[in-house]
């Protein structure tokens, strides 16, 4: 295979540490599970944040050792042989390369900054050990993702993130609302994840006959022999999977109502890592989709259409961490079609910048939540800005940088994007993907404006109790914005200053595919629309927000039909309720009542009522008279040897 | 010499036997009960010692060992049991203790 030549230019060094990345966060969870509550708040509060810190060093090491060797290289270590099963043969194995060492850097990066954030946020909640307990468990699963050698072990990961999600969303499951979403995240999870168990199940029969490890390496050697169609099938179940756990249309339902979780959590999975797993899965998975055009079309164009669909809703929401859901919703469809267009580095580009901003701006709403007692609406915040400072300073960084506009992070990330799907002939992507830039400019400036300017709409009680937040709380807000400052400076584009480091450090990973270079004069085309859109995305905020802030009203007013519509998100909840969730209560409950009740009970319990009704009428022989039971061994004794006397 | 015949020992075990069963079936006494269930037991051990003489053989006289020590084993748990229900009821009538039943 082409792909395989071209990765293995460089060497796969064996390493005998990338298992301490995966562990410290292992004994960080055995350490809050088992002691946390003896040792108290304080032991806590070092311990959870200083594994993630300690995995963190880790990858970087192995990230530099990475970086001596020549390019294409890869580290290794294997534990153990985890499966071994007929022609099956899996192992525990670990691996980094360039795309997994960027994942495991923003991973443990970012996620050590969360966690030093929650020590804050967290601090009066009576379970903080538990809390600790479940990010640790998070880290565990999510650096095994990353880290994995193979397709089953990553799956390990998968599911691991996944009931992290489930019990972090559900962590004040006091709230009976709380609760049902974390089920409804787990639920929905399930059905993307049935699509990447059947692709793997899939990939295995269908790779060449002999002995299957599955790993990354053994895919991409074996992809070249499996038929088109059967490999179309492969790229679009697992694309089911990554809708699934990515937030795409159309099982990215859970992720609003993920919001239900405490607000570092939202940052940390809903926002910087456990989501962009599936674009991670997918751009891992390069080679598999290159070789299956008709399922890149479905990725890229499902991502396009997810960006502005979700964009849309984000513009009329109220609640600020909604409007930072649908945004990351938004977000994640970029990256989607970013590897749908084939431009994976550009994907992976704006899956690290896009978790440098979106984890700022989550952790600087829930800063703001924080100093409002828990308010979330954003018409009863404004004029925040001179009572949190640092928060307001770092939220204009994120805000800019989600926005587009040069020269921070989000403008280099969204603009290869962009530029790849017009480079690769996808004129109408790229202009759903710029009207969204536009989107996503405007309903960010407008949370912006409505949180931090103008009078303060809060009541007396919660407005005398405004405070900034501790330093372990925007200590992480600091760092994060200086990342979304500069983040974007190793991709720069048109071979500019030092050109696009980024793009080539990940270009072995992809490399057997690059995508048809544009004019440069096109280029710079590009540029100007999308920083002119997201322009005009700010401009039309700011006059709707703080010019006239009644226009808001008047257009929402005057426009109730569409209003209405977005407001209730194009009422897909309630299609599925309609669709799925009620006919297959309705069944469950016709099931329970005539099968269950009716058919299995009635057996069961039938059965134990007969062995009931005999024992009744049996017990009578037990007399407790010992004569009785005299004269009964003697028939019995007298019967056996009647029986064998005649016999 | 006048030799016993092995029949007149099986008759006076079975008559032995069967003296025992009825006591232990009609009596309501435990205690009676219990003599009789001795006596089935020596029944046996005589029939066994008969057989052991006639065949030549040792082990009908070993089983007889067997059966005599756990005769005495028995005896004793057995009589502990009777006064222990005697403690309880004020009764060794084995009509009265009757309160392991259904």
């Amino acid at each position: 295979m082409h792909e395989a030549a071209q990765a293995a230019q460089g060497a796969v060094v064996q390493v005998s540490y990338l298992w301490l990345i995966p562990l410290f966060p292992l004994l960080g969870v055995l350490f809050n599970l088992f002691l946390g509550r003896r040792f108290g708040k304080g032991a806590v509060s070092l311990v959870a944040p200083a594994v993630v810190g300690a995995a963190f060093i880790v990858a970087c090491t192995a990230f530099v050792q990475l970086l001596g060797l020549p390019a294409g290289s890869a580290l290794q270590q294997t534990l153990y042989p985890w499966i071994t099963a007929g022609s099956l043969h899996v192992d525990l194995a670990f691996r980094i390369d360039a795309l997994s060492a960027i994942m495991v850097l923003i991973v443990s990066g970012v996620g050590f900054l969360i966690h030093v954030y929650s020590v804050g946020y967290m601090h009066d909640d009576e379970r903080f050990a538990r809390y600790f307990t479940y990010l640790n468990l998070f880290m565990l699963a999510m650096l095994t993702l990353v880290l994995a050698d193979s397709l089953p072990v990553l799956f390990v990961g998968w599911e691991g993130v996944g009931l992290c999600s489930y019990l972090l969303i559900g962590f004040w499951f006091t709230e009976q609302a709380n609760a049902a979403a974390g089920k409804k995240a787990f639920v929905v999870n399930r059905v993307g994840d049935a699509g990447f168990l059947l692709a793997t199940f899939l990939l295995f029969w269908s790779l060449p006959a002999g002995t299957h490890s599955l790993t990354f390496s053994e895919i991409a050697a074996g992809v070249g022999s499996i038929d088109p169609t059967t490999l179309t099938w492969i790229a679009l179940l697992l694309f089911v999977g990554a809708t699934g756990k990515s937030a795409q249309l159309p099982l990215y339902i859970w992720l609003p109502d993920a919001m239900a979780g405490p607000t570092p959590v939202s940052a940390l999975i809903h926002a910087a890592t456990m989501v962009t797993a599936g674009v991670y899965m997918i751009a891992r998975l390069n080679f598999l989709y290159v070789l299956a055009p008709s399922a890149m079309e479905v990725v890229a164009t499902v991502g396009a259409i997810t960006a502005i669909f979700a964009a849309t809703i984000g513009l009329v929401q109220n609640d600020i961490k909604k409007v930072l859901a649908y945004s990351t919703v938004s977000q994640l469809g970029y990256m989607f079609l970013a590897v749908g267009v084939g431009a994976f580095g550009a994907g992976i580009f704006h899956l690290m910048t896009h978790a440098f901003f979106k984890g700022l701006l989550f952790l600087g709403s829930g800063s703001v939540i924080h100093g409002m007692s828990g308010e979330q609406d954003m018409r009863k915040m404004g004029g925040l800005k001179d009572h949190m400072p640092w928060t307001f300073r770092t939220f204009v960084v994120g805000t800019v940088a989600i926005a587009g506009i040069p020269p921070l992070a989000g403008f280099f990330s969204k603009d290869s994007i962009l530029a790849a799907a017009m480079a690769s002939g996808h004129v109408t992507l790229w202009l759903v993907g710029v009207i969204a830039a536009g989107l996503t400019s405007f309903y960010m400036f407008r949370l912006l404006f409505m949180t931090f300017y103008g009078e303060n709409r809060s009541d007396e009680h919660v407005r005398h109790h405004i405070h900034e937040s501790p330093p372990s709380m925007l200590i992480p807000l600091v760092v994060l914005a200086v990342l979304s400052v500069v983040g974007g400076w190793i991709g720069l584009p048109l071979h500019a200053l030092w050109g696009d480091r980024f793009g080539a450090f990940l270009a072995p990973i992809f490399g057997g595919h690059s995508l048809p270079h544009m004019e440069v004069s096109t280029d710079i085309i590009l540029m100007i629309v999308s920083v002119a859109v997201a322009l005009v995305g700010l401009g039309v905020a700011y006059f709707m927000y703080l010019v006239r802030p009644g226009s808001a009203l008047q257009l929402a007013t005057a426009t109730a039909g569409v209003y209405r519509v977005l407001r209730d998100k194009y009422y897909v909840d309630e299609i599925y309720d309609a669709v799925i969730v009620r006919p297959i209560l309705a069944i469950a409950k016709g099931l329970w009542s005539v099968l269950d009740v009716g058919v299995i009970d009635a057996t069961v319990n039938g059965t134990a009522n007969g062995v009931a009704a005999n024992s009744r009428l049996w017990r009578r022989v037990q007399t407790g008279n010992v004569q009785h039971y005299a004269v009964s061994m003697l028939f019995g004794a007298m019967l056996l040897l009647g029986y064998y006397a005649l016999r | 010499m006048n030799v016993v015949s092995i029949e007149w020992y099986v008759i006076l075990g079975a008559v032995l036997f069967t003296i025992g069963a009825v006591g232990v079936l009609v009596r309501r006494n435990v205690i009676v009960m219990f003599m009789s269930i001795e006596l089935m037991l020596n029944a046996v051990n005589l029939v066994f010692v008969a057989f052991s003489r006639h065949l030549h053989t040792i082990e009908g006289q070993v089983a007889v060992f067997f059966v005599m020590t756990v005769a005495a084993a028995e005896a004793a748990v057995g009589l502990a049991i009777i006064i222990a229900a005697f403690r309880n009821r004020e009764t060794v009538n084995a009509d009265e203790l009757n309160w392991l039943r259904w």
